[in-house]
């Protein structure tokens, strides 16, 4: 065959080589089809384990109540009891050291997630009680009357 | 050539062609392992129970580093409202993040919208997350190999190998994928990976007061979801998409979209 057609085949195979090098560094070494196949399944395996290790921050009320027992203890029974600790105290991060006190979050805008009045059949809203949160003693908290943890008037 | 052998080629040519390409295919014993494995993670949502609270989107926001105030969210809660009239109407103001405080309908560009009480047939909130679908439209979309599902049935994103091209956000017609503003990747829920590994629940079914949200284990017979996925009528979203998702619903009306 003639010179031109050597000298830019040559290229072209430099260039192919220089890709597949580029390639077996760059690519990682755990990197392909795995467990389900190519279609599903073709990624880099130790990334599975790097989502494991994502730091949680919100801890459960077992982990609370490996301090405060004797509050988890006393709330079991209360009105509230089924709403978790961290909904309104935040979620743990890494207390008790990081923050050293947990930030209680009292406004009414959380209250009235449940507690607006919604018209609301088929759905579990409607057993909840309700008020109007424009006209209910505006601007007031509502932790100022109700107990947060057993909020009915009459068993105050 | 002669009639005696183009007939023989022809029968060779034409056998041959018909033997499949997988059944020549090597079958790699990881790989009908991994088809049947002994945990499969799905969701269960009871519309019943839900009230629109909306600390399941709070929780995971912070949960999983989801800019709080970013129009964006892994989870989110639709309220439907269908009138004695017939016709449905639907909002979800920031994803119900705040939850549902007001009887106003968000009806984002045409404002706020009042129904009276005594229009309203039904009313009810949806949770939506994603569906971790046993034939994920999204993982077969991306073109670097960045999504993936695992042995368990999770879909994640590799957010070192994602080049960003939201193909994924595009393929998924459940449209819970989004571009994450800070990691400039895309996102999407991983079913609390991290902490449903370690043996915890989802951050969204752990904050939720009254267990509307749960996850469990399909594959395992005993499970209370798995029980309850096959005891209870239960449905799924957008099953003609054909994407077989493993979020199961209590309650669910043609309406839900």
């Amino acid at each position: 065959m003639k010179n031109h057609v050597w000298r830019p085949l040559f290229v072209v195979i430099g260039v192919v080589i220089a890709i597949l090098l580029f390639r077996s560094v760059y690519v990682p070494s755990d990197f392909g089809s795995q467990e389900l196949g190519y279609t599903f399944g073709y990624h880099r395996l130790s990334n599975e384990q790097e989502w494991k290790d994502f730091p949680a921050e919100y801890k459960d009320t077992e982990y609370c109540n490996e301090c405060h027992d004797d509050k988890v203890e006393e709330l079991r029974g209360a009105q509230h009891a089924m709403i978790p600790c961290e909904n309104c105290h935040g979620p743990a991060l890494s207390h008790p050291d990081d923050p050293e006190k947990l930030a209680i979050n009292t406004s009414r805008e959380l209250c009235i997630r449940c507690h607006a009045k919604l018209i609301t059949p088929s759905s579990g809203r409607e057993d909840i009680p309700g008020i109007d949160p424009v006209e209910h003693n505006k601007g007031e908290e509502c932790s100022e009357c109700h107990n947060p943890h057993n909020p009915s008037l009459e068993d105050m | 050539m002669k009639r005696r052998d183009f007939l023989r080629s022809t029968a060779v040519f034409v056998a041959g062609a018909s033997v499949s390409i997988s059944a020549l295919d090597f079958i790699d014993p990881k790989e009908l392992l991994a088809a049947n494995p002994e945990l499969r993670w799905g969701f269960l949502v009871d519309t019943y129970k839900c009230v629109g609270c909306g600390f399941c989107v709070k929780a995971c926001k912070l949960e999983n580093d989801i800019p709080y105030d970013a129009n964006v969210t892994r989870t989110w809660v639709e309220r439907y409202v269908i009138k004695k009239d017939g016709n449905v109407v639907m909002d979800c103001p920031k994803g119900a993040r705040d939850g549902f405080t007001s009887k106003l309908i968000d009806q984002n560009a045409s404002g706020m919208l009042a129904v009276p009480d005594d229009e309203i047939a039904q009313a009810f909130f949806v949770p939506k997350l994603c569906n971790h679908c046993t034939v994920p439209a999204c993982v077969q979309v991306c073109p670097v190999g960045a999504t993936y599902q695992t042995a368990d049935g999770v879909v994640l994103v590799d957010r070192t190998w994602c080049i960003g091209c939201g193909y994924c956000i595009m393929g998924c017609p459940y449209g819970v994928r989004f571009f994450h503003p800070v990691e400039h990747v895309a996102d999407k829920c991983t079913f609390c990976y991290h902490r449903i590994s370690n043996g915890g629940n989802t951050a969204c079914a752990q904050a939720c007061p009254f267990g509307a949200r749960k996850i469990g284990n399909l594959k395992d017979p005993n499970d209370p979801v798995a029980q309850m996925i096959l005891n209870q009528r239960v449905g799924i979203l957008r099953d003609e998409y054909g994407t077989k998702p493993n979020v199961y619903y209590i309650g669910l009306n043609k309406e839900v979209r």
